[in-house]
């Protein structure tokens, strides 16, 4: 990096539809969030019970361009600024994936500023840059309501998923055990919420796997729950809610603290990124913050909660690091809903 | 007057360039290939063959359904950000008054468009011209096609349809209709991109920000929550 010019700062806009918000933001010099402008849609998906494509798509056109022009006054930048416009590719639900991508494209060529397709994860981890410098190797582990993923880390830029779910997201888990509980949508944080005024004292089973996997599963777990629920009331007897929400939460992040520590032994890094929705989740924060107090070598790392949900300063986080590599995409980029995050490696 | 105008609502994909009173390219398929991939890079061929950049263009014009949810949405995303981001004037005509645009120019009667919309349904509206203007007669709805040639029966006038889905539903019309109705030949049948720069270059522009695709039907799930939540709140 000896002939970058530092006195000249490098602006990228980041763009992010890929569920249901409408995001852009603008980092500068890849770390300094100078933007970050989100139009949630959560409120009206809500009355579904969950997120509906086709309406959720409908919302990021009718956002697009006010989210866009919000981040521009917010960071008190002109288009011409911006170096590279970094837009999330994938994954996520195609339709609404799709407005983000077009809207990039169609700032890249109206400008001829380049393009970086970014995928979703790599973003998530990415916020973690906007915290603190990353060192190498890292491990991320990456829990939202779609994914939940140890990745490693040995270079910017470069993902290796050593573990991931073989069923249900842990976010997913926990949305459909809140439903079981009659609590309101999106579950995860009222759980969090119930789970700290309970006793984890109902057992429920933990799926370590195989010997040395580094895989999750836990749609037993949440079918435990249910029956747990079924059978008590068959019964006639009742259960605290807030005890199963805290012992099925005792479960899930026993499983991921305990994976989570033993991939950073093996694979001796110095980093461990969390990342993703799930990232919110105070018993999680505090779990982790637990098992890697006596650690020093290893540094722990935890995003401020408005850049562990869904966000563009993330993906303009990624896209930095992309856009400094030489990635680019050309105008035929599309919306790939099951995109690999390997797309970013061999660069 | 530069206009760039674009139409991806249905399997067409339609871009035209026109400058005042003359239209100086149009690019135009109809097959079943991915509109996202394609938009732009035709978009950027088109100029780039006219020889004109994005800072030459004066007013944008998108087709803004109905057709395919998605289709809409592509042409109607490009179209928004670009006329924001270029800080010129947006222009949205429907999908199917093109369609009605692109044959019925010298037709001495009324005008059906229609876009196949599944289970018997079709996209429609009625149009004519009048002096060398494209009027509406009927706005654009869903409906089955053959209550549509029902209700055209009892009119008795002349109608034309247009639309490359005419022959999922020729039979229907021809058979309510008879020698009343007219189809378009099949060189008329694609929307003309160049039509629709035409039809918007004389619309006043919207508010860009709130400008949204023109689905005529509600989603799915909305119009499902809508059906059980009915009364709840009176
Ligand atoms: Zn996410």
């Amino acid at each position: 990096m000896g002939e970058f010019i530092m006195d000249k700062h490098q602006f990228i806009m980041g763009i992010e539809t890929s569920c249901d918000e409408t995001a852009v933001a603008i980092v500068k010099n890849g770390r300094e969030v100078v933007a970050n402008v989100v139009a949630s849609q959560i409120e009206s998906h809500k009355r579904f019970g969950g997120v509906v494509p086709e309406i959720a798509s409908r919302h990021h056109v009718e956002q697009m361009t006010i989210v866009l022009e919000e981040a521009l006054n917010e960071a008190d930048i002109e288009m011409k600024d911006i170096s590279a416009v970094a837009v999330t590719e994938g994954p996520g639900l195609v339709g609404a994936l799709l407005v983000g991508v077009n809207a990039a494209k169609a700032i890249s060529f109206a400008h001829g500023i380049p393009l970086v397709g970014v995928h979703h994860i790599a973003g998530h981890i990415y916020a973690n840059r906007l915290v603190t410098e990353m060192v190498f190797p890292a491990m991320s582990l990456v829990v939202s309501g779609g994914h939940t993923e140890l990745v490693y880390m040995k270079e910017h830029g470069h993902f290796e998923v050593i573990g991931e779910t073989r069923d249900d997201a842990a976010g997913e888990a926990y949305d459909k055990v809140a439903r079981t509980l009659h609590l309101p949508y999106p579950g995860g944080p009222h759980i969090d919420r119930l789970a700290h005024e309970g006793e984890p004292s109902i057992k429920l089973p933990r799926a370590w796997l195989e010997d040395g996997s580094y895989d999750f599963s836990f749609s037993g777990l949440k079918s435990a729950v249910i029956n747990t629920v079924h059978n008590t009331e068959q019964r006639g007897e009742s259960i605290r809610p807030e005890d199963l929400a805290a012992s099925f939460q005792d479960s899930v992040i026993d499983v991921l603290v305990t994976k989570t520590v033993n991939a950073v032994k093996e694979y001796k890094v110095k980093q461990l990124l969390l990342a993703g929705g799930v990232a919110a989740n105070k018993g999680l924060r505090s779990a982790l913050e637990e098992a890697f107090n006596e650690n020093k070598e290893i540094e722990l790392v935890i995003p401020p909660l408005n850049l562990c949900t869904d966000n563009a300063a993330m993906i303009a986080a990624a896209g930095a690091i992309m856009f400094n590599k030489g990635v680019r995409s050309d105008l035929a980029l599309n919306a790939n809903p099951g995109l690999d995050i390997a797309i970013h490696n061999n660069i | 007057m530069k206009i760039l105008a674009i139409d991806t609502s249905n399997y067409t994909l339609g871009i035209a360039l026109i400058d005042d009173d003359r239209v100086i390219g149009e690019y135009i398929t109809n097959i079943k290939k991915n509109h996202s991939i394609r938009v732009m890079p035709a978009i950027e061929t088109l100029m780039k063959d006219c020889d004109m950049i994005s800072s030459d263009l004066d007013k944008i014009v998108v087709a803004e359904g109905p057709g395919s949810y998605t289709g809409v949405r592509i042409g109607v995303t490009i179209a928004k950000t670009l006329a924001w981001t270029l800080n010129i004037p947006l222009a949205g005509v429907s999908s199917l008054a093109v369609v009605a645009a692109s044959a019925g120019h010298y037709f001495d009667g009324i005008i059906s468009p229609l876009f196949d919309a599944r289970r018997g349904q079709i996209y429609t509206g009625l149009y004519k011209y009048d002096n060398g203007r494209l009027i509406v007669d009927k706005q654009d709805h869903l409906l089955l096609a053959k209550d549509w040639v029902a209700a055209l029966k009892v009119r008795q006038e002349r109608v034309l349809f247009v639309g490359n889905d005419l022959p999922i539903h020729d039979a229907v019309i021809k058979e309510a209709l008879g020698d009343q109705a007219v189809l378009a030949k099949l060189t008329e049948q694609n929307p003309r991109p160049a039509e629709l720069a035409f039809l918007g270059r004389d619309k006043e522009p919207v508010d860009i920000h709130s400008f949204v695709p023109n689905y005529i039907r509600l989603a799915e799930a909305e119009s499902k929550w809508l059906e059980a939540n009915k009364g709840k709140n009176d």
